[in-house]
Parts: C-alpha cells; sequence; structure tokens
C-alpha cells in the first residue's frame, strides 16, 4: 500500500525544512545585515535587525582601503587552477580505478579519503618549509598545488562514483571502434560524464574557494586570496564587525552566487547514481 | 577476408579456468553461432577474439595473421553488443562515423559511407536523432551501421537481441541473415537461444563449461548429436532421453529421442501413457506424457489432436530416429 501523505504531515514537514533551512542561513543573513549596519549600531546588544540606518559606507570603505579586485582574481585563479589541475590528474586515476580495478583499488579509494580525515596543521611544518626552499611561499602556483593536492581524494572519489556508472561496454565499443585510450576517454568517457564532471568542478571550485588555513598561512599579499582579504579586517585595527562584515559579505558573494545558479547540478551531481 | 584461427586458446581468470584448451577453425565468410548455457564461456571466447580479454595462452589468427597480442582496434573486426552501446550523447550519424573519425577518414568520404550504410539499414531519417530517442529495433540497427562501416574483415555478434521483444526479435534475426547474404562477410554470433542458432547458422560451436562439445551444420546437429550435451541442448523442444531397461533393450546406457519422432495414436503403440499438461501452439500441440515404467516424455503432435488432459495415448519411437549414448554420454 502506498504510504499516504496528510495534510498536516505536508505542513508540519515544509515548516520543519523551513526552519532548518534558516538556522542554517542565519549566520550568513546577520553578516549581510551588519555590513550594512554603522560600526555603533552593529555592536548594539540586543542586536537591532531591521531598524537601522541602512549605510553602504563600510563597502565604501573597503574598497579604499584594499584592493578587493586582486584579491578576487587570486581566489578565481587559485580556486580554479587547482580544480582544473585536480581533474587532469584524477581523471585518469579515477579511470582507471573505474574500468581496470586492481585487488587494492577499495582500499586505495578509501586511503585517499582517509587522508582528509586529518587535520592540515599536522603538516604545517613540512610543507611550510617545503614551500620556503621552493621559493613558493606567497605564490598562487604553490596556492593551486596545495589546494589541488588536498581536494584530490574527493575529486578522484567523485569522479569514481561516475564513472562506475559509464556501462564498460561502452567503452569496449570505442575501443573496438579504433580509438585510442586518449580518444576513448576524451570523446567517450568525459562527454557521457559531463553532468558528474560538471558538480565535481563546482563543489572543487567552493571548496578550494572557501579553504582559509593554507590560503592564509602560505600567503602575505602577492598571492592573497580573498579568505586573507577578510582575515585582514579582523585583527590589528580592533573589531570592526561592520566591516568585517562587509568585507565577509564580499568575499562570500561570487561563490554564493555561483552556488544559487548552479544548485540544481550540484544537487543533482552529489545523488548522483543513489537512485537508478 | 576473414579466416580466425584459434590454437590452444586458454582463459583463466585467477585460479578459475574459464576456458581450458580449444582449438577452432573458421572459415572466410562463414556464419557461425557459439552457443551454450550461460556461464558456458561463450563471450569470454568472443571477447578473446575481440581483443577484449586476453588470452592466458595459445594463439588466435586473423587471415594468417597472429593477433593474440593485438588490441581491439588493430583486429578488422567490429562487435555489436549485446546493450547495442551506443554513444549516447552522439546523433545516429555522428554513432555510425565514429570509427571512420577514428581512422582519420576525410569528412566527406565518411558522410558518403554513413549515408550509405544508414540506407541499407533503414536509418536515413533518423540520422540527427540521438539514441535516447530511438526504439530497441533501431539502436541495434545503428549498432550494426556502426559495425558495417569498418567494413570490418570479421562481425562479431554478442547476443544482440536478447533485450528485444520477441516479434521484433525474429524481424532482426532475419535481417542479419540477409546482412550476411549480401556481405558474404565472416559472422561470430554468441547465443544462449539454440531457435537462433539453428535459424541463423552455417556453423555451430556448442560450448560447455569453455570446451567445445561440437561443431557442425545445425542439421549436423540435429541429426548426430556428439554426446547428451549438444543432444540435450539442440532442438526444441529438447530431446527425450531414457535410461534403464528402455535403453539396455537398445544397448545403449541412455537412448534419446526427439519429440517430433515419436508417433502417437489412440488405439495402439509401443508405449501406454497418461496425458499431462498439453501445449497448443496453433500448428503443433506438445503433449508431456507420463508413460508407465518410465520418466515423463515431450512428443510433438499436430495441432488439431484431439486429447487432454488424463487420457491415455499410446507412443512409439521410429526406430532410426533413436539416439544412442555409452555411459560416458557419448553418442555411440
Amino acid at each position: 500500500m502506498a504510504r499516504a501523505v496528510t495534510t498536516e504531515r505536508k505542513i508540519i514537514t515544509t515548516v520543519a525544512a523551513w526552519t532548518v533551512a534558516l538556522l542554517i542561513f542565519f549566520p550568513i543573513l546577520w553578516m549581510i545585515l551588519t555590513s550594512f549596519k554603522s560600526e555603533a549600531d552593529a555592536i548594539l546588544s540586543p542586536p537591532v535587525w531591521i531598524g537601522f540606518d541602512w549605510t553602504t559606507e563600510n563597502y565604501t570603505q573597503v574598497f579604499e582601503t584594499s584592493n578587493y579586485f586582486r584579491f578576487f582574481m587570486n581566489s578565481v585563479i587559485i580556486a580554479v587552477g587547482s580544480t582544473l589541475l585536480g581533474l587532469v590528474i584524477a581523471v585518469p586515476a579515477a579511470w582507471s580505478m573505474a574500468f581496470v580495478p586492481g585487488a587494492k583499488t577499495k582500499d586505495l579509494l578509501m586511503w585517499m579519503l582517509s587522508t582528509k580525515m586529518m587535520p592540515g596543521v599536522a603538516v604545517l611544518a613540512p610543507i611550510y618549509l617545503t614551500f620556503i626552499q621552493l621559493g613558493l611561499l606567497d605564490t598562487r602556483f604553490g596556492l593551486v598545488i596545495v589546494l589541488m593536492l588536498i581536494n584530490l581524494p574527493i575529486i578522484v572519489w567523485m569522479l569514481y562514483t561516475y564513472f562506475k556508472e559509464i556501462p564498460g561496454e561502452i567503452l569496449e565499443a570505442a575501443r573496438m571502434d579504433g580509438a585510442t585510450l586518449r580518444a576513448e576517454i576524451l570523446f567517450v568517457l568525459l562527454p557521457m560524464a559531463i553532468p558528474g564532471i560538471a558538480s565535481t568542478v563546482l563543489l572543487n571550485i567552493i571548496l578550494a574557494w572557501n579553504e582559509a588555513f593554507w590560503t592564509i598561512t602560505l600567503t602575505t599579499v602577492d598571492a592573497a586570496p580573498l579568505t586573507k582579504f577578510i582575515s585582514r579586517f579582523s585583527s590589528p585595527q580592533g573589531l570592526f564587525y561592520a566591516k568585517l562584515s562587509a568585507a565577509s559579505t564580499m568575499a562570500i558573494a561570487p561563490i554564493l552566487i555561483m552556488g544559487w545558479f548552479s544548485q540544481k547540478q550540484l544537487v543533482r551531481g552529489l545523488t548522483f547514481g543513489a537512485v537508478k | 577476408m576473414g579466416q580466425i584461427t584459434l590454437r590452444s586458446v586458454t582463459k583463466q581468470f585467477g585460479d578459475a579456468v574459464v576456458i581450458p584448451s580449444l582449438d577452432l577453425d573458421i572459415d572466410d565468410g562463414e556464419f557461425v553461432v557459439f552457443v551454450g548455457p550461460s556461464g558456458c564461456g561463450k563471450s569470454t571466447l568472443l571477447r578473446l577474439i575481440a581483443g577484449l580479454e586476453d588470452t592466458s595462452s595459445g594463439t588466435i589468427s586473423i587471415d594468417g595473421n597472429d593477433a593474440t597480442a593485438l588490441p581491439p582496434a588493430k583486429r578488422k573486426l567490429a562487435m555489436v553488443f549485446q546493450s547495442y552501446a551506443l554513444y549516447p550523447h552522439m546523433t545516429v550519424r555522428k554513432n555510425i562515423a565514429f570509427p571512420l573519425k577514428m581512422a582519420g577518414m576525410s569528412v566527406e568520404a565518411t558522410a558518403k559511407k554513413v549515408d550509405a550504410a544508414a540506407q541499407v539499414l533503414n536509418l536515413t531519417s533518423y540520422l540527427d536523432r540521438k539514441p535516447g530517442q530511438l526504439s530497441g529495433g533501431q539502436r541495434q540497427r545503428v549498432a550494426i551501421g556502426r559495425a558495417i562501416v569498418r567494413e570490418p574483415a570479421a562481425f562479431l555478434f554478442d547476443e544482440p537481441l536478447s533485450n528485444l521483444d520477441a516479434s521484433l526479435r525474429v524481424n532482426m534475426r532475419l535481417e542479419i541473415s540477409e546482412l550476411h547474404k549480401s556481405l558474404k562477410t565472416t559472422m561470430i554470433y554468441v547465443t544462449h537461444d539454440q531457435v537462433e542458432a539453428m535459424t541463423m547458422a552455417d556453423k555451430i560451436v556448442v560450448l560447455n563449461a569453455g570446451r567445445i562439445e561440437q561443431v557442425g551444420t545445425p542439421m549436423e546437429l540435429y541429426l548426430t548429436p556428439r554426446n547428451l550435451f549438444v543432444a540435450g541442448f539442440i532442438g526444441s523442444p529438447r530431446m527425450n532421453l531414457i535410461s534403464g531397461a528402455m535403453a539396455q533393450k537398445h544397448d545403449a546406457h541412455t537412448v534419446g529421442i526427439r519429440p517430433e519422432h515419436i508417433d502417437l495414436s489412440t488405439v495402439s503403440g509401443e508405449w501406454r501413457g497418461r496425458v499431462g499438461v498439453s501445449e497448443h501452439l496453433g500448428s503443433d500441440t506438445f503433449l508431456r506424457v507420463h508413460v508407465e515404467g518410465m520418466d515423463v516424455l515431450t512428443v510433438r503432435a499436430s495441432g488439431e489432436i484431439a486429447v487432454t488432459h488424463g487420457d491415455t495415448v499410446y507412443l512409439t519411437p521410429q526406430p532410426d530416429k533413436i539416439h544412442r549414448f555409452g555411459p560416458t554420454g557419448d553418442a555411440i
């Protein structure tokens, strides 16, 4: 018998879903509201939610005191660069794991994923010293490499999941049709995996964009991305909540907009293969 | 040309021997069917010939050249898969053109060949559609078109009709047979359906547990099965196999008699039995008859036979159609 869904039940679940969504979104909403307040209004307790004097002064000041676009461009280059480099390495890796698995493939995948469970700070010293030795400190290239390495397990794992869904016979057909390995991947596998690749790219750009520990630690000026931009407004001059909120809003706005427009793709990608 | 020779070919997956040493000769232009029950190694054998699996030992020669170590693309073979294996992101035109693109053929020459293949296969009006917009039969035709344009030395078919419904399967069976007649290219066809094997093949290879049980024309296998396995596998409904006293009467361990070689009477005959389930197919009726002192026998009678469940009937095997088998199962 089909499970009956009553109107009451629908209302309860809808209200519950909206409550959870608002709870999750609340800090972002508060940050955006604070960015339009004066510094005095920003520290009022209890806080004033709507009835304050709206001002864009914080944004003007943030723009005047720092070169937002340089940070923005660094974020774009580091996030997109590390994701693309990750793809170049992960596609062949995921291909071999999905289509020519060895006895230890599953173990290898689990091991790769387990590295994500290790705190980054544990390898700070070796990476920092290596960066100094190789002259990679405060370079976009250095950050591209580090963020690529950090996100590589996720890229490989996601691509592996998508590739597993592609029938092996289609790749065999390509092989019979005279395709070299390169042609098989370029003309058959990748076009078929585009939805999966798109969501992998989106998720990894978001992860790289939001990564704060390494981007703040390994940069000073030249390669500093938006995470550094936010941190510059947090400490030395004291607590300027409104300006900090304005800087944070500016930092997350691009990724928020990108996430909003690509949410369908992201959800589809992340639930890929869950329902056949 | 499309002469394929297998010599001492074996295939092992880990410790499991899927194909013990096997020899096979396929002549140019022959339509050869590999038939056998699920898991008998027929698809593995086809994949070994295609180059999609590596042999564990032995050699595979195509047109006299050793192809054992050649990659699939270099063997000049084309394969049609059970699942069609079309490229879902490409149109029919691009699907058919793909092997030519891989071969580096010019755009004009490719277009000509694709159009010609589409015409042969009645696909001209579907060239700009994607596989997802086609029916099962049309998809299978696209898969065949993709194989045809390569002008291969041989076509390999891996249970290509299994995903089609019954009526379409009959049509496609005829189309593939006609295609073979017009192209005159070697075709190797894998199926578990012995009706497909009997109707399409010039030569049938019956496989069991990776071993070849018998190779021959459909009628050779039907008339003179080499052993019990082939006797039971070829023919529909399957041959009645009887052992015990009745077999001893014919100096055999087991005797076999096909349902169509037993005469049925309601008056008199060699064996007396009672009718069980009967299947009316219109032209024929297949009766399951419980014979006294024997097992249940299947008998083919005419479509209009007027016997029903529980009736007593008399059966007489046609003496020259009795097959005799020894204790090892081999024909005597």
